[in-house]
């Protein structure tokens, strides 16, 4: 089956967020893919595996919207054991949700994938919007926040997991669709073609990173760069960021010298046992 | 002059509570928007749940049909399009519960509109204010286009009071339902004793210096004493000693409990995205100089090993004490 899967690039997370005259100051931010990115990389690349390590079938297409210095992240996907990269020339700092999921539509037209698997989120927009609205363009059914995704022997439907209020959802989508997929979709079972994979196929739980030999094999892929415009796609975002300030900051409370001090002060002083 | 129309899920005859509070939002909206609250109810057999939500709205569409039980956002979302036209709505308001995040951004699609999420202030007709980057970062943000679609985070508004008279009800026109080849073939409640950890008031969670997996056991312990949900940092999860969906920072589930207890957590920064929102933070390391202590009330300087269960022994003191 053919994938595509998308990687949007996130200042690190682990580096204290400047904000300097109400905007977020990224210079000298360092970049990385989007975490739920990943795993729908790694989701992807499972779907085309016989199990763990195992021989592939089918094609993961790894799509990126961004300024040249993307085809970081998108090599860093390749090396993953994505088979090629696309990148669409955009300023991704200044596209809304409904701009990426409409460029992301003509992608889809163009390489007319079975499945088109995303993070639920990026971890910096926060919005969780692109696969619900792409799904919507595209007229296609969406499955979301995926725990689990099993790809039907036939390929023509998918089975999934997903988290809601009331529980486990249990959804079948019908293929070609669009998937979201949350924390638990790198558990080691979570993920099965059965055309390709036997019940008892695992995984590492985990999203893989990259060999050597797939560093060294991701110099040799193709990553395509391409214009909204040659897509056919004209971007024009809806949601327009006008400030942003920090949260007011947390102070920093006191040292206590025991457990049972600690114990004392949550019951009679802030009454939360 | 338009309506806001109002997205409200709900549960047996009633409506769910965490609609109430995208109803607030909606009556706040309305008076900028200058025109009524229109409710939305979608699904089988609503008839009883849409005379509860008329409550609280001034108008309530109820679409209503057998092909509507299942939740799907392939088939709800064009009735919410639809009822956009039926209301003369300019703005669209739902809570990003688990369903609200499914639909309306795909109803958003359907009517070539600007969506803001998690919106946590309404500051005009089409001025939000959001969470971004895991709350570390409060955006204001302006939508274009002509309808606005916002999902609000239930904590930012207070739940909505029955309004003097109840809204009328009306029957929406379901016409074809296409759930596009889309099915919900179950939903099964969690099978756990401990409650979900994005809804405990109580949280307990475990680090890298947990140093293996069988050690998260005794803060099972604690956590089950205090009634609360286990957690972990990344580093914890990347090592593999819990399942990644326990993780809690940017890049795993955010939380907000009423107590928040890091155990043998050193506090990076993607970690303390996901809990600074606690309203008491316990902090228990061993290294005096970790970042964690700069964001705990009560911060204790100890090994976990000798820590924890001192703690399990004293809350059982605590608890034998209160009888």
């Amino acid at each position: 089956m053919k994938i595509l899967v998308t990687c949007k690039r996130v200042p690190n997370p682990e580096q204290k967020l400047k904000l300097a005259g109400g905007k977020i100051d990224l210079t000298g931010a360092t970049w990385q893919i989007n975490t739920f990115d990943e795993y729908a990389v790694e989701t992807a690349l499972r779907l085309t595996e016989k199990g763990k390590g195992g021989e592939r079938s089918g094609e993961v297409v790894a799509v990126a919207i961004g300024p040249k210095d993307v085809s970081q992240q998108l090599r860093g996907v390749l090396a993953m054991g994505a088979d090629r990269g696309l990148l669409v020339a955009g300023d991704d700092g200044a596209l809304d949700a409904d701009a990426v999921a409409r460029i992301l539509a003509k992608v889809v037209e163009r390489e007319k994938p079975d499945l088109v698997i995303l993070g639920k989120q990026t971890v910096d927009g926060d919005s969780n919007q692109v696969g619900q609205i792409l799904a919507g363009l595209l007229g296609w059914p969406q499955a979301t926040f995926l725990a689990t995704i099993r790809v039907a022997a036939d390929g023509k439907s998918a089975t999934t997991t997903r988290e809601v209020d009331a529980g486990v959802e249990e959804k079948r989508v019908r293929l070609p669709a669009v998937v979201t997929v949350d924390l638990r979709i790198i558990a080691k079972k979570a993920v099965r073609n059965e055309a390709l994979a036997g019940a008892d196929a695992e995984w590492e739980e985990t999203q893989r990173y990259a060999s050597l030999k797939g560093i060294m094999a991701a110099k040799k892929k193709e990553i395509k760069e391409l214009t909204p415009a040659e897509l056919g796609a004209t971007v024009s975002p809806l949601v327009r960021t006008l400030s942003v300030e920090a949260p007011p900051a947390r102070k920093a409370g006191a040292r206590v010298g025991s457990v049972e001090e600690l114990v004392a002060k949550l019951h009679n002083e802030a009454k939360v046992i | 002059m338009g309506a806001v129309l109002t997205f409200c899920e709900i549960s047996g005859s009633t409506i769910r509570t965490a609609s109430l509070h995208a109803l607030t939002a909606a009556r706040e909206l309305a008076g900028k928007h200058g025109g009524p609250v229109v409710a939305v109810v979608i699904g089988q057999g609503v008839g009883a749940a849409a005379g509860d939500v008329a409550r609280y709205a001034d108008r309530v569409l109820a679409f209503d049909d057998a092909r509507l039980g299942p939740a799907l956002a392939e088939t709800y979302a064009p009735l919410i399009a639809a009822a956009v036209g039926t209301a003369g709505a300019t703005a669209v308001v739902g809570t990003a519960t688990s369903l609200g995040k499914d639909v309306l951004p795909r109803a958003a699609a359907l009517l070539s509109a600007g969506m803001a999420s998690d919106v946590i202030r309404v500051d005009g007709t089409n001025k939000f204010r959001r969470p971004t980057n895991a709350g570390n970062a409060l955006s204001d943000v302006e939508i274009a286009s002509p309808v606005v679609v916002i999902s609000v985070r239930q904590t930012a508004f207070a739940a909505a009071a029955p309004a003097a008279t109840a809204g009328k009800v009306e029957a929406g026109a379901v016409g074809a339902v296409d759930a596009l080849g889309a099915d919900v073939l179950g939903v099964h409640a969690t099978q756990s004793a401990r409650p979900d950890l994005g809804e405990a008031k109580i949280v307990v969670s475990g680090g890298r210096g947990m140093k293996a997996g069988e050690n998260f056991k005794i803060l099972e312990e604690l956590t089950d004493l205090l009634g609360g949900a286990l957690g972990a940092s990344r580093a914890a999860c990347d090592a593999g000693m819990v399942p990644n969906d326990l993780q809690v920072g940017q890049t795993g589930k955010i939380v907000a409990p009423q107590l928040y207890v890091a155990v043998a957590i050193s506090g990076a920064i993607q970690h303390l995205a996901g809990m600074k929102g606690s309203k008491v933070i316990v902090a228990i390391n061993k290294d005096g100089e970790a970042p964690i202590f700069q964001v705990a009330d009560y911060g204790l300087v100890a090994t976990w090993e000798s820590a924890i269960p001192a703690l399990i022994a004293e809350v059982k003191k605590l608890k034998a004490a209160a009888g």
